[in-house]
């Protein structure tokens, strides 16, 4: 444990951002993850690194842009209402296939809203976030240490497969302290041939772009793109089972929501009800494989959200809507309980009614 | 035989989509040659807009890379301080991109003293998508979404940009030309080539405005188009430096 | 064993610090830990208030709703969090800053006046920390070899001259 030391989430995803190699960050001030930029602001400058703060959070995502263009490893971070600032940016990278870190340390909504919790930028976070047909890889730490471990891993997945990835958490893991170890090897990069870093008049000029009138060869991109897809679908989904072995109900949640569900479940285990835990990893890869399992075996499904039921959606079309899928929620900044998630699988089990 | 006359190795040799009598033919040339001059087209990033010279990634050697509409400076900043040693960059925007959705980005470059490059085609219209009122329209002119000529009581009055960032303490060089004639021609060029050499000299953000036409959507010949630039939008947007940080300090 | 603690107050009492220095305590004892901050606008001059869980096990919700323990240094903390506190939990109260008493007597509650006891020594701003020494002798957890450990990691470098005046009031906390 002496290697381990205590960071708020936002810092640590600071942190962890520069042990993976990223050295440009650009963002715009926004509760509540203005740890993040603070962080970079002091660190940036001392390691050679560029830490600027952007005009708007629209500057911010397009300076990525630019970062990306170059084959750079390259971040901003924000909160709901930026994030929605940033999703003209957020397509446009994804129409160019560029790599990038995006983060969204998620407020309550719609509009400003407010600064507390919220997963409520699931829809957007998961389905595309942006104009046109495309996808970010969007990861759901539950952890200071995930936090970390995440924002990493997204490096590598967005060089891996030249797209966005998201860390989707919400207000709680930015402000939260836990233990984190920030051991990492820096991995070797991926070769960037594509990156406009200048010809030296060595090969032919680079084009990043996302503009192809021609709509045969922007159907021809797409389709390679969702084949893309469909590859990281089928590779890289993550998630976590929590006593699932012999539940006879499962709880679907995430974040900050998955650590409160599973107080329940300890409860609810200690007065003889069986019940478990998926909590995704990846929401989007979603782990369909895991729901369609527990559709075959438990009697219900309960999902615990920070929303007015999002994730629900991709929950019953997981579990082929075999099982009732129910909700258990709190909205606009509020958590839910651990007392209301008992009762909701007290529910489910047939008591308390 | 001799070549007397040769297009630019910064230049790409495919046919240009601009139409017939267009300035950005022109000014795609003054930007090639000086880069051709300073020998810089291997570490050159070139920035295209949103509008009429979208495709100029594809006529320009040098990498390109294709912005959202607005946002070239947010992009060059990124390019720019991913390898500030060893990038030179460039955008190339119209007046819609860079005066109107894109202002803040120009501004706070400009504040920020950024170290790019802009070259600023003001044509006071919008031309990719047919002849829309732009942030540069004159004052009474007849545009598909002013067609009554544009109202000042209605739509306000035109940005001029040199002037406007003159104010800030941040821009390094600020100049507006145009391609009128030969002679505006020669002296855009040089306008265009320091602008660059600012760059390679680490003196920061300098910016061209090039007052140029737009026949198509002026409704107008190409030739008559230079005289009515001449007529209405010289007095409008007086050519000349509006900034010149360096000289200031050396006449000092 | 799980022990969920709440610390509430005036933003600027070092509610946060306070709370900071219990889940540093933990982490170096091996525990499992989470540090949850109240955050926004009412950090400043408003009610600041934090959660720490100090636990064997992985730590579910950081969030706390019973608490074990419960810091109230301001009167509106006081009131509001003291009928949350689980039967048999500790409550320490400023009595400088709270004047009322509560009526529970299933919950272990000791008022000291740390502010009086802080402007005395000369820096009222320790007041948490003169808390902080009393919480840790009344769960007979005080040990300075360890108090030192800890506040050498949470006082920044740049302060460190500030480590001897807060054992200081930890002290006069563990002596009242």
């Amino acid at each position: 444990m002496a290697d381990k030391i205590l960071m708020k989430g936002n810092e640590a995803i600071a942190e962890a951002a520069i042990k993976a190699g990223c050295m440009h960050y650009f963002g715009y001030p926004i509760t509540p993850q203005t740890e993040v930029a603070a962080y970079m602001a002091k660190k940036m400058p001392k390691i050679g690194g560029c830490f600027l703060q952007a005009e708007s959070e629209v500057a911010a995502i397009n300076m990525v842009y630019g970062v990306a263009c170059t084959g750079k490893r390259v971040m901003t971070s924000s909160s709901s209402p930026g994030i929605s600032l940033k999703s003209e940016g957020l397509s446009y990278l994804a129409g160019a296939d560029l790599p990038s870190l995006v983060v969204n340390v998620q407020r309550g909504g719609p509009g400003l809203g407010g600064i507390q919790p919220s997963q409520a930028d699931y829809f957007q976070a998961t389905k595309g976030g942006g104009h046109g047909d495309f996808k970010m890889i969007v990861l759901a730490p539950s952890s200071v240490q995930e936090m970390a471990d995440l924002t990493v891993k997204g490096f590598d997945l967005a060089d891996k497969y030249r797209m966005t990835a998201m860390i989707l958490a919400d207000g709680t893991m930015g402000q939260m302290m836990e233990p984190v170890s920030l051991d990492y090897e820096v991995k070797e990069t991926v070769d960037k041939p594509w990156a406009t870093t200048g010809t030296k008049l060595e090969r032919d000029h680079n084009i990043v772009t996302s503009l192809f009138l021609n709509p045969d060869e922007l159907e021809v991109l797409n389709f390679e793109r969702y084949d893309r897809y469909k590859y990281i679908e089928q590779n890289e989904v993550m998630y976590e089972e929590y006593l699932m072995d012999d539940a006879e109900i499962c709880i679907a949640a995430f974040g900050i929501a998955a650590r409160v569900a599973k107080n329940a479940i300890n409860e609810a285990r200690s007065q003889g009800i069986k019940v478990g835990l998926i909590r995704p990893i990846t929401l989007w890869p979603f782990p369909v494989a895991p729901f369609k399992k527990a559709a075959e075996k438990v009697k219900e499904i309960i999902s615990v959200e920070l929303s007015m039921g999002q994730m629900i959606e991709d929950v019953k079309l997981a579990s082929e809507c075999k099982v009732p899928v129910t909700l258990c929620n709190r909205t606009g900044g509020m958590i839910p309980s651990p007392e209301q998630v008992l009762e909701a699988i007290k529910k489910a089990n047939g008591g308390a009614k | 035989m001799p070549v007397v006359f040769d297009k630019p190795h910064a230049l790409t040799d495919v046919p240009m989509h601009y139409c017939p009598g267009c300035t950005h033919g022109i000014v795609h040339r003054l930007v090639a040659e000086v880069i051709d001059e300073l020998g810089i087209e291997g570490k050159t990033i070139g920035i295209a807009p949103v509008g009429c010279s979208v495709f100029a990634y594809n006529y320009f050697n040098c990498d390109m890379i294709e912005a959202a509409h607005g946002r070239a400076p947010a992009v060059a900043t990124g390019v720019k301080r991913s390898d500030p040693e060893n990038h030179i960059v460039f955008t190339y925007q119209g007046d819609g991109d860079l005066a109107s959705i894109g202002m803040a980005e120009t501004v706070h470059a400009a504040a920020r003293n950024e170290n790019i490059t802009i070259i600023f085609i003001n044509n006071a219209i919008y031309g990719m998508t047919g002849g829309q009122m732009a942030p540069t329209s004159l004052p009474g002119q007849v545009t598909q979404t002013s067609p009554y000529g544009r109202d000042t009581n209605h739509c306000g009055f035109p940005i001029k940009v040199c002037e406007m960032l003159s104010e800030l303490d941040g821009p390094e060089y600020l100049e507006r030309v145009t391609v009128s004639n030969v002679k505006n021609i020669v002296k855009a060029k040089k306008a265009i080539k320091k602008a660059f050499q600012n760059q390679i000299d680490g003196k920061g953000f300098s910016l061209v405005e090039v007052v140029s036409t737009c026949p198509t959507n002026w409704g107008m010949t190409p030739q008559n188009a230079l005289k009515w630039l001449e007529e209405n939008m010289l007095p409008y947007y007086p050519l000349g430096v509006y900034k010149d940080r360096s000289a200031k300090e050396e006449t000092k | 064993m799980t022990t969920q603690i709440l610390l509430s107050g005036f933003g600027g009492q070092g509610i946060l610090f306070t709370g900071k220095f219990l889940a540093y305590k933990g982490l170096l004892e091996d525990k499992n830990v989470s540090w949850l901050p109240s955050y926004g606008p009412e950090m400043r001059g408003g009610t600041a208030s934090c959660s720490v869980i100090i636990s064997d096990e992985e730590v579910g919700s950081p969030i706390i709703s019973e608490p074990d323990v419960l810091i109230a240094m301001n009167l509106p903390s006081f009131e509001k969090f003291v009928p949350t506190v689980k039967a048999g939990g500790i409550v320490i109260a400023d009595s400088s800053l709270i004047e009322t008493k509560t009526d529970r007597t299933d919950i272990d509650v000791h008022y000291i006046p740390a502010t009086s006891l802080a402007s005395e020594m000369g820096k009222q701003s320790l007041a948490n920390m003169v808390i902080l020494g009393k919480l840790l002798s009344v769960m007979k957890d005080f040990n300075e070899e360890n108090v030192k450990t800890v506040l050498a990691k949470v006082i920044p470098p740049k302060k460190a001259e500030m480590l001897e005046i807060n054992m200081q009031a930890m002290k006069l906390g563990t002596n009242y």
